[in-house]
């Protein structure tokens, strides 16, 4: 019986792992092309640092405090990276999967389960993006963006940005139809990332919309991973975290139910 | 002809010959015991509805150890849908159905452990070369990594594909793919293999290969279920098959007693130059024990091919064609439902 039990649970526990050792013999001839996706957070941090950075020079931070602007924009464009990340893995690729290469239909011949699946693929979008998470934060470092030791602590902060935002991206693929879809996505994704207080506090902001920016799981991303590399610690970053942890937790039970209804026909 | 079928069935399970003897086993037997070993299949009352449209209406098959067993219909006729439920891929809307003894609802993942799949569309993993795939789809089973290897390394020479191993999916021909699939459904060791339509869309070559392939399975003791619309793969390669057609079972046997049971031993095929067939029936009347018109020539079904070929030119007829013939599965499908199997 224990035996049988110990099976069991290694079965289970292998079963999304071999859709991260596929995902991996995909790309392991092309990781070069994984990283393009870092580029586009790289360069807005050059762009709106250095460029606009250069006329704002300063920022004052909701309690007074004085920083660099690129020190202030550096820690949203990290979040916007990893959010970026795990939308690409979980959108497109897996609706490529889905739709077009019919993988899933035959990956579900086998002993995994839409589950599986979900987890499997989630849990490679969070490789990817834990890559660009890292990439980004040496990045950040070695420009002199980063204010204190904790900013270590964004890293696991952004793979909680990549665990909501690949929930989302999940949920969102299997109601997809056809790729105008991702148009829409794509827009969504593009207004909440100009407004979850990336370029400027939310306290700046008119009343209204700052309740409307608090429900915007990038916010919260930015806020928690803002407090790490700006040692600003404050209980608020595990309401920050706990959010992140709730958005991922519900669409990721919504999602593997509705791979299940999609997949199981 | 389906109801007198499905009596005498029927019949034979109220008083099967040696009737004490096996009353007596079954009550020895553990029943879970006896399925396992027997039964590889068993659905009972299977139905499949998506939404007002009902795919498969209520069908009953059982298939043992070692068979190979078909389902013979044309396309919409529900054996794809019934292979996808077999497959534990498509939960049945109402039925009992069993799978290596365990539950279809409940036991999916263990049930499809020790299956091997061939699907209608490949789904072969495009971004993968050859061996990849079959490396990757083994990792799925759990499979440990050594193992999948060697294992794919033999399948790949079973299905002669071995100098392809590098090979992008994309380059294949489609009896290729085809192998590769069938090479793939066997990466666990299956107990019992499902293929739905292995050689629809080959020629004539990578079909044979296919079906000799598929004949070593059968030798070796593996369990195959086969969907097909072709006759001749039916009776290659299926001890037993049904007849399936609007979601129901119409006819159950093997290629011989389906033929015997449902037509006769020869048929001879008119072919007229002439658009009315309906006038040149009426001639042919009493000409063969029943008489099918189809729209672009004449069945004559008879016992005896060559005394009805005589009949008819002893009539004053004047064929453009005349062809005698054994009786095939496609006679009976045709006199099952009216239709063609490939129309």
């Amino acid at each position: 019986m224990t035996v049988m039990t110990t099976l069991a649970i290694r079965q289970k526990g292998l079963r999304p792992g071999a859709m991260v050792e596929r995902n991996y013999a995909v790309h392991k001839h092309g990781w070069l092309v994984i990283l393009t996706g870092l580029l586009e957070s790289l360069f807005y941090l050059f762009s709106l640092g250095v460029g606009v950075g250069a006329l704002v020079k300063q920022i004052e931070l909701p309690d007074g405090r004085m920083v660099d602007y690129a020190v202030f924009v550096a820690p949203a464009m990290l979040a916007s990276a990893a959010m970026n990340a795990a939308v690409a893995e979980t959108t497109f690729n897996v609706f490529g999967k889905l739709k077009w290469m019919k993988l899933y239909d035959g990956v579900l011949a086998t002993p995994m389960r839409p589950r599986d699946v979900a987890a499997g693929e989630i849990s490679w979008a969070l490789i990817r993006g834990g890559i660009y998470s890292t990439a980004f934060l040496v990045v950040m470092a070695g420009l002199g963006l980063t204010e204190t030791w904790w900013s270590l602590l964004a890293l696991p902060g952004s793979v909680l940005v990549g665990l909501a935002f690949s929930g989302i991206g999940l949920l969102a693929t299997t109601y997809f139809r056809n790729w105008p879809d991702f148009d829409w996505m794509m827009a969504f994704i593009f207004v909440m990332f100009l407004f979850s207080g990336s370029f400027a506090p939310i306290e700046n902001y008119p009343e209204p919309l700052q309740w409307i920016v608090h429900a915007s799981p990038l916010y919260h991303g930015i806020e928690l991973l803002r407090a790490c590399t700006l040692g600003e610690l404050s209980p608020w970053m595990l309401v920050h975290a706990a959010y992140l942890v709730a958005v991922a937790a519900v669409c990721l039970a919504f999602a593997s139910r509705r791979l299940s209804r999609v997949l199981y026909k | 002809m389906i109801r007198t079928f499905r009596a005498a069935r029927r019949e034979r399970r109220a008083a099967p010959p040696g009737n004490g003897r096996r009353i007596r086993l079954d009550s020895v037997t553990p029943p879970l015991y006896r399925r396992r070993v027997q039964d590889m299949i068993s659905a009972r009352g299977l139905i499949k509805r998506y939404g007002d449209h009902t795919a498969v209406d209520g069908i009953d098959i059982n298939v043992p150890k070692g068979q190979a067993f078909g389902f013979l219909g044309p396309n919409g006729a529900g054996k794809s849908t019934t292979m996808r439920m077999i497959g534990c891929v498509s939960p049945p809307t109402a039925g009992e159905l069993r799978i290596l003894g365990m539950d279809a609802a409940t036991d999916g993942a263990r049930i499809r452990a020790r299956l091997g799949v061939v699907p209608q569309d490949d789904t072969l993993d495009t971004e993968l070369n050859l061996l990849e795939n079959l490396v990757i789809y083994a990792r799925y089973f759990g499979i440990r990594y050594k193992v999948a290897r060697e294992r794919a390394r033999e399948l790949l020479d079973f299905v002669q594909l071995s100098d392809r191993a590098e090979s992008k999916v994309e380059d294949l021909s489609g009896g290729m793919r085809r192998r590769l699939t069938i090479a793939r459904s066997l990466i666990n060791e299956p107990e019992l293999v499902m293929l739905d339509e292995p050689t629809t869309g080959l020629d004539p070559q990578a079909r044979h290969l296919v079906w000799e392939r598929l004949f070593r399975l059968k030798q070796r003791g593996v369990t195959l279920v086969l969907t097909t619309h072709y006759m001749d793969e039916a009776e290659q390669l299926c001890d037993r098959l049904v007849v399936m057609d609007g979601g129901r079972i119409a006819a159950e046997g093997t290629p011989r007693q389906l033929i015997e049971a449902h037509v006769t031993r020869e048929v001879v095929e008119l072919r007229f130059n002439t658009e009315d067939h309906g006038t040149i029936a009426e001639k042919l009347d009493g000409t063969a024990q029943r008489v099918e018109v189809l729209p672009d020539r004449v069945l004559l079904y008879t016992d005896d091919g060559e005394s009805t070929v005589a009949e008819v030119h002893g009539r004053g007829l004047q064929p453009a064609s005349v062809l005698e013939r054994r009786a095939t599965l496609e006679d009976v499908f045709l006199r099952l439902t009216g239709r063609t199997l490939v129309d």
